[in-house]
């Protein structure tokens, strides 16, 4: 693949590529950049219902959604609903795309390519039909999942009507739904480990035990870096499955910071409260991801 | 079968194993194979059981004791979706906007995924960098004012309003792009030489060449424009006009007993994107891995 | 694909996207938008044919939108300036939407049509409609809440019945449950808040202070209503289960896994269909019971019901209008009401439909006498979502009762806060123009 090269270049080069630009950013800029100032503005303010009858009724209020907000209990039960998903979702989706990977990636394996496909068909499942589903599954007195429990002598457990348990089932809903996704990464980059090493390794008689953890895991490191990033901020907008399945309840235990914005913004139409919300979740991604890049650098990978 | 594209061979047979006893690789590959199979059907159960239940006669799905296939399979959710709650109809505004939506945006990101790979211009890196620094802003922030955005052209509850938020995507472009650094300058040059304009360049030299990739990106797009629910549950206020998620979404707060009829519904709105993922999953793939595992 | 060929077909997809989504026009007739919700959505298209017969030169478009969805789509569609001609509107939401000036008002023309006759209605029913001074809506249904229960369990039970006080309710609760100790005397939905909101109104509890600016729920009366209401829920009286997670209320009605539950009208007719045969003669409706004995009987209830109104950005004001003063009539408020089971806020219908004669109206009846409207502030649904969490919180244990109502007070008191300053301004506003 050749370098781009930046030097040089006639200005016909560059009135085409402004023109082949224009539609894309204009798109970008219209409907993306300025909703993102706008949103800016709109969340020192306290736009809200009565101000879209009478603008009159807006108030720059400065600062004033965000100190609420961090004073608001609820905005706190609302992070930690979403740390909690990311926490519990995070490692859960991680560990098992690699441990699929390294399934479907060994040799002894067959019919990769249709493990690969039925492991990435959740995926591509709209969020909706599988939160739909889930709560159907989920049911506490009829759902599969609660009838095969019991026949194993595991007393019923109320998914959606148990603030603990009903997280577990939005987090079961979210890794089904993206560590397909992932295990197709963790095969790249394990086929990617050259296989002389591993040889090498096998000559000096080392067992697969230590072949993992010498050779496989260190190597998958940038790849297990990227993975966790996409999951997390995934994880941390988390909102259609609350939505549909437990609607950020019982006792708003699975109302993450998405559904409280979208709740705040589209439900009572306090703008300027959800566009604040917007931004702290932003933020939040921000930190997140700051921290694990933190952590990457703090650690460099074996050689 | 398709296997997963990359750099290095992988040597299928690998090092013969002269020290481990023929049964130890046998069970191991007993093993393997056995989790690879159970971790399959603990994938696919809750698909399974959505086709299965949405055949069941109504009240079946959820009774005591449970069953796994119906008892005798009917289509009537199937009719009732489409006859009297118009399923159907929300089945082709689906439909409609997903090839609208991907159809502009391929136009829109190839262009650009193009200029920024091989037009020469001032500023070119800097603007693509601060273009993937926007990948890190979440869709949620700006979703309040792009809705009054909409307001103000007056695109509530309408198709086009609905269009406008998935034409350019950073992501498409960036994919583009990365497809198009491996076009040989070479290849340009010698068109520049022969007088062909930059425009007609792109139009017959390059656009041949990024089929592949487009067709990759037409997928995710479609895929994406298909599945998404926040934009058009808060844009379209016409239940005419619906995706199908969104009258999926409130056929499910309003029927919430029904659990056939829902499941059918599921299945209406996720067996065309699992089709299509199907046929084309080669291309989809290689898509991710071009615009992931870079970096 | 060619590159002209591709051109062309994204063309032509651009094209189609933007023809369909311009308007249809309906062969000359002027159409009329009406949203109606739920079940009435359903039902109200029937009642279109005559209308359009009557006026050969409207066509009204009846769009269904299901009541889960139709408070948040009305603001929706008012933002973004989608709102259709006239709607059904729930009489809790026509302060909301009257404080948007999002209504067309009606007064004028209420008093010049022929179609209307206030006298002829329920006492209530019209005030629900009015705010600051002027008609919003024009009463469509009315609904209210009362006991529906199993009449053989409440005999079998030798449970003092019809119930005069909360105590007699509670006894004859604690003896129905007696019969079956897994069974439950009465379901209470816990995410709801009409139940609990109904409870403290009949405690005469206040719920709002200042004009509608704050909260006050931290105060005995609530306090009293709450007591009574978790006591049900702490003493096994009621199942702890939201909405959701009652799979068949008329299954599990039939099955006697409850015994009693409160709900409107519109579930007569729905009983009727779906209860199976042998369980017809099995059950009846209650009055809700007072506080304490010897109070007015019986104790209020929600006054619930729809209106329907025009909006004020309405393209077709005229047909709208026309199509309202036709659901208004008698005849029509009959001959819905045999469809939709909801009752008619016409009494001259009632007679009509023979509703006066049912026993199992007779306790609405009896009901509507005494019905209550809820806060008329903008912000209702707000807090009323608040109230519900604040309730489940203290049925689940996961609170305390005192700081339950101390947070949601402080709750309400932040959801109002803008109602406060812009009140506050407007008297400011007429103070400095009183001293000019």
């Amino acid at each position: 693949m050749s370098a781009p090269r930046t030097v040089g270049g006639s200005s016909a080069e560059a009135r085409a590529a402004w023109w082949l630009l224009s539609p894309a950013l204009l798109a970008i800029g219209l409907f993306f950049a300025v909703p993102l100032v706008a949103a800016l503005f709109l969340s020192l303010t306290d736009f809200d219902l009565y101000g879209i009858a009478d603008l009159g009724t807006v108030r720059f209020v400065g600062l004033g959604n965000y100190t609420d907000l961090l004073a608001d209990p609820r905005f706190w039960r609302a992070v930690k609903n979403t740390l909690v998903f990311a926490i519990l979702g995070g490692p859960l989706t991680i560990v098992a795309a690699l441990f699929g990977a390294v399934l479907v990636d060994s040799k002894l394996a067959r019919w990769k390519g249709f493990f690969r496909t039925v492991y990435y068909a959740p995926v591509v499942t709209t969020l909706v039909a599988a939160a739909v589903v889930w709560r159907a599954f989920l049911h506490p007195t009829f759902g599969p999942v609660n009838r095969i429990l019991s026949a194993v002598g595991i007393p019923g457990v109320d998914w959606l009507g148990n603030p603990r348990w009903a997280t577990l089932a939005i987090v079961s809903l979210s890794v089904w739904r993206t560590f397909g996704y992932c295990l197709v990464i963790f095969v790249a980059g394990l086929q990617s480990i050259p296989t002389s090493l591993y040889e090498a390794a096998r000559l000096e008689g080392a067992g697969t035990w230590r072949l993992t953890m010498d050779i496989t895991l260190p190597l998958l490191k940038p790849t297990t870096f990227f993975v966790a990033v996409i999951t997390s901020v995934g994880l941390f907008q988390i909102f259609a499955e609350p939505y549909v399945i437990t609607r950020g309840g019982p006792l708003e235990a699975t109302t993450s910071l998405a559904l409280m914005m979208y709740e705040q913004g589209f439900r009572w139409w306090s703008l300027g409260r959800a566009a604040a919300i917007a931004f702290l979740l932003f933020v939040l991604i921000l930190a997140a991801s700051a921290i694990q890049l933190a952590i990457r650098r703090l650690r460099p990978e074996e050689g | 079968m398709p296997g997963p594209p990359s750099a290095i061979a992988v040597d299928a047979a690998g090092p013969p194993r002269r020290t481990a006893p023929r049964q130890r690789a046998r069970l191991a590959a007993l093993a393997v194979n056995g989790l690879l199979i159970f971790g399959a059907v603990f994938t696919l159960l809750p698909l399974l059981w959505m086709i299965s239940a949405s055949l069941m006669p109504a009240g079946e799905a959820l009774a005591l004791p449970l069953r796994w296939l119906p008892s005798r399979p009917t289509l009537e959710h199937y009719a009732a979706l489409f006859q009297r709650l118009h399923l159907g109809r929300a089945f082709l505004n689906s439909l409609f906007l997903s090839l609208a939506i991907t159809a502009v945006s391929l136009f829109c990101n190839a262009a650009a995924g193009y200029a920024f790979a091989k037009l020469r211009f001032k500023g070119r890196d800097r603007l693509f960098a601060f273009l993937l620094a926007t990948l890190v802003v979440p869709p949620q922030v700006g979703v309040l004012p792009l809705f009054l955005e909409i307001k103000s052209l007056g695109l509530v509850n309408s198709r086009l309003g609905v269009l406008v938020a998935g034409i350019a995507t950073v992501f498409g472009i960036f994919l583009v792009r990365q497809f198009a650094l491996s076009i040989p300058d070479e290849l340009l040059d010698a068109a520049r030489v022969d007088g062909a304009s930059e425009m007609r360049i792109f139009v017959s030299v390059v656009l041949p060449i990024l089929k592949p990739i487009l067709v990759t990106l037409g997928v995710f797009t479609f895929l994406a424009a298909w599945n998404d629910f926040m934009w058009p549950l808060v844009v379209l206020t016409d239940e005419a006009k619906q995706t199908l998620p969104v009258a999926l979404a409130n056929l499910s707060g309003e029927h919430v007993q029904d659990t056939e009829l829902m499941m059918a519904g599921a299945v209406i709105t996720v067996l065309p994107v699992l089709l299509l993922f199907f046929a084309l999953q080669k291309h989809y793939v290689e898509g991710i891995l071009l615009g992931s595992v870079k970096e | 694909m060619s590159r002209s060929c591709r051109a062309r077909f994204v063309l032509a997809l651009l094209a189609a996207t933007c023809i369909s989504a311009c308007k249809r026009n309906d062969d000359g007739r002027t159409t009329v938008r009406f949203w109606a919700f739920g079940r009435e959505g359903e039902e109200v298209r029937a009642l279109v044919p005559e209308f359009e017969r009557r006026n050969p030169d409207l066509h009204v478009e009846v769009e269904q939108v299901p009541w889960i969805a139709a408070h948040e789509k009305i603001l929706t569609a008012y933002v973004g300036d989608a709102l259709p001609d006239a709607a059904q509107m729930g009489n809790t939401w026509i302060p909301e939407m009257a404080a948007l000036s999002a209504l067309a008002p009606l007064k004028a023309r209420i008093a010049r049509s022929k179609s209307f006759d206030r006298g002829d209605s329920f006492a209530g029913v019209w005030d629900s409609n009015e705010v600051g001074g002027e008609l919003w809506g024009a009463p469509w249904y009315v609904d209210t809440r009362v006991i529906y229960y199993r009449t053989d369990l409440i005999e079998e039970a030798h449970a003092p019945w019809p119930p005069k006080s909360w105590d007699e309710w509670r006894t004859a609760m604690e003896r129905v449950r007696a019969l079956s100790p897994d069974h439950f005397a009465i379901l209470l939905p816990i995410d709801e808040w009409a139940q609990v909101m109904t409870l403290g109104l009949q405690r005469g509890a206040p719920l709002l202070k200042d004009g509608g600016r704050r909260g006050h729920f931290d105060e005995p009366q609530f306090r009293a209503a709450l007591a009574f209401y978790t006591g049900l829920f702490r003493d096994g009286l009621a199942p702890p289960l939201d909405q959701s997670g009652v799979a068949n209320l008329f299954q599990q009605f039939a099955e006697g896994y409850f015994a009693m539950f409160i709900s409107g009208p519109w579930n007569l007719t729905e009983m009727e269909r779906r209860l199976p045969p042998e369980m017809q003669t099995r059950w009846a409706t209650a009055p809700m019971p007072p506080p304490e004995a010897g109070g007015e009987y019986p104790g209020t209830s929600l006054a619930g019901g729809a209106s329907l109104v025009v909006f004020r950005g309405a393209q077709q004001p005229e047909g709208a209008w026309r199509w309202i003063e036709y659901l208004s009539e008698p005849a029509q408020q009959a001959e819905f009401f045999r469809r939709a089971g909801d009752l008619p806020s016409r009494r001259s219908a009632w007679k009509v439909t023979g509703l006066a004669d049912d026993p199992r109206a007779a306790a609405f009846l009896t009901q509507l006498a005494q019905v209550s409207p809820a806060p008329k502030v903008p912000e209702w649904e707000q807090i009323g979502a608040r109230l519900a969490v604040a309730t489940e919180q203290v049925v689940r244990g996961a609170r305390t009762a005192d700081s339950a109502l101390a947070a949601l007070d402080a709750d309400a008191d932040r959801i109002l806060e803008k109602r406060r300053f812009l009140l506050d301004r407007a008297a400011r506003l007429r103070a400095t123009e009183r001293h000019r």
